[in-house]
């Protein structure tokens, strides 16, 4: 399905999301019109399928993020939907996941402080439904983040 | 006490938004949708930039697809504290490829790791040959991951 041009351009992609067409095709060693031809085709095919701003929450005041780790209360059949529903009403949630393992879901929590993480916990977290067991982690640095897959 | 978030006003936070759900938008394009000329479009963006607070951007590949069926979030506690440097760990765990972030962190574990791979037993292999023979590396705990959403924080 996929060539090695098409391979090359997703690597090179990866590397530099900032790229436009032009720059991309240069970096993959092929014509700017391939090079346009293959992204429609990646973009079609569901492949690419987006290109996002990465925003700096620290640089926008918020100093804290948390990890919370949630078991849920797996009794109620809807309980994840409902859990689901409610967290992503809470601003302050940047990420959702949900795993296969001793952990159900996890979320992001970003917060101005300290003071204004424990707000968010007892007015918005606390409150979520379906709850079994709640473990929270600081985190203290980012070490790697490029999310670049080795093509 | 400053609260940089304060500065920005309503065009600034539609901005952040439009481009958190698609970065490749043109000033121009921008401007259209938001009722600025493209110049003070770019005057924006331009200064969010300088603020760090547009730091970069990031694709969104289908991962099953290019042949990455299985992400696991591993919780990793070094086992020697003190006497392995973290630098060394960082540094080793960090060249994986496979690896995709490392976060330290404080609560039950040391470090969280996202692993990507083909299938369950290329992971076992990363596990085994590549997570497991890092320098001072304790307990592993494994979750599957099974789905994730980004959400658009608060901007709105």
């Amino acid at each position: 399905m996929l060539d090695d041009t098409d391979r090359r351009i997703l690597r090179q992609y990866q590397h530099n999301p900032e790229a436009g067409t032009a720059e991309l095709a240069t970096l993959s060693g092929v014509t700017t019109a391939t090079c346009a031809r293959r992204l429609d085709r990646l973009r079609a095919a569901g492949i690419l399928r987006g290109n996002h701003a990465v925003i700096d929450w620290r640089a926008l005041g918020y100093e804290v993020e948390v990890s919370l780790r949630i078991t849920i209360d797996k009794t109620q059949p809807r309980a994840f939907d409902e859990f689901m529903h409610d967290a992503r009403r809470i601003p302050e949630v940047i990420e959702i996941q949900t795993f296969l393992g001793r952990v159900d879901v996890r979320l992001s929590v970003i917060a101005r402080d300290m003071a204004h993480y424990q707000e968010i916990y007892r007015t918005a977290i606390l409150t979520l439904p379906h709850m079994a067991d709640i473990e929270a982690l600081m985190h203290v640095a980012r070490i790697k983040t490029d999310e670049v897959l080795p093509i | 006490m400053s609260r940089p978030a304060a500065e920005l006003d309503t065009i600034d936070r539609q901005i952040l938004r439009e481009l958190s759900h698609d970065a490749t938008q043109s000033a121009g394009a921008l401007g259209r949708k938001l009722a600025l000329s493209q110049p003070s479009a770019w005057r924006r963006i331009q200064k969010l930039r300088e603020a760090g607070i547009l730091k970069g951007q990031r694709l969104d590949l289908d991962k099953e697809r290019l042949g990455f069926g299985v992400t696991v979030f591993l919780g990793l506690k070094l086992a020697t504290k003190g006497r392995v440097s973290l630098q060394d760990f960082e540094r080793a765990v960090t060249a994986i490829p496979e690896v995709q972030t490392v976060e330290h962190i404080l609560g039950l574990y040391d470090y969280r790791l996202r692993v990507v791979a083909r299938d369950i037993s290329d992971f076992e292999r990363v596990l085994r040959r590549r997570i497991m023979t890092l320098p001072g590396v304790g307990d592993v705990e494994a979750n599957v991951l099974l789905s994730e959403e980004r959400r658009p924080g608060p901007i709105g």
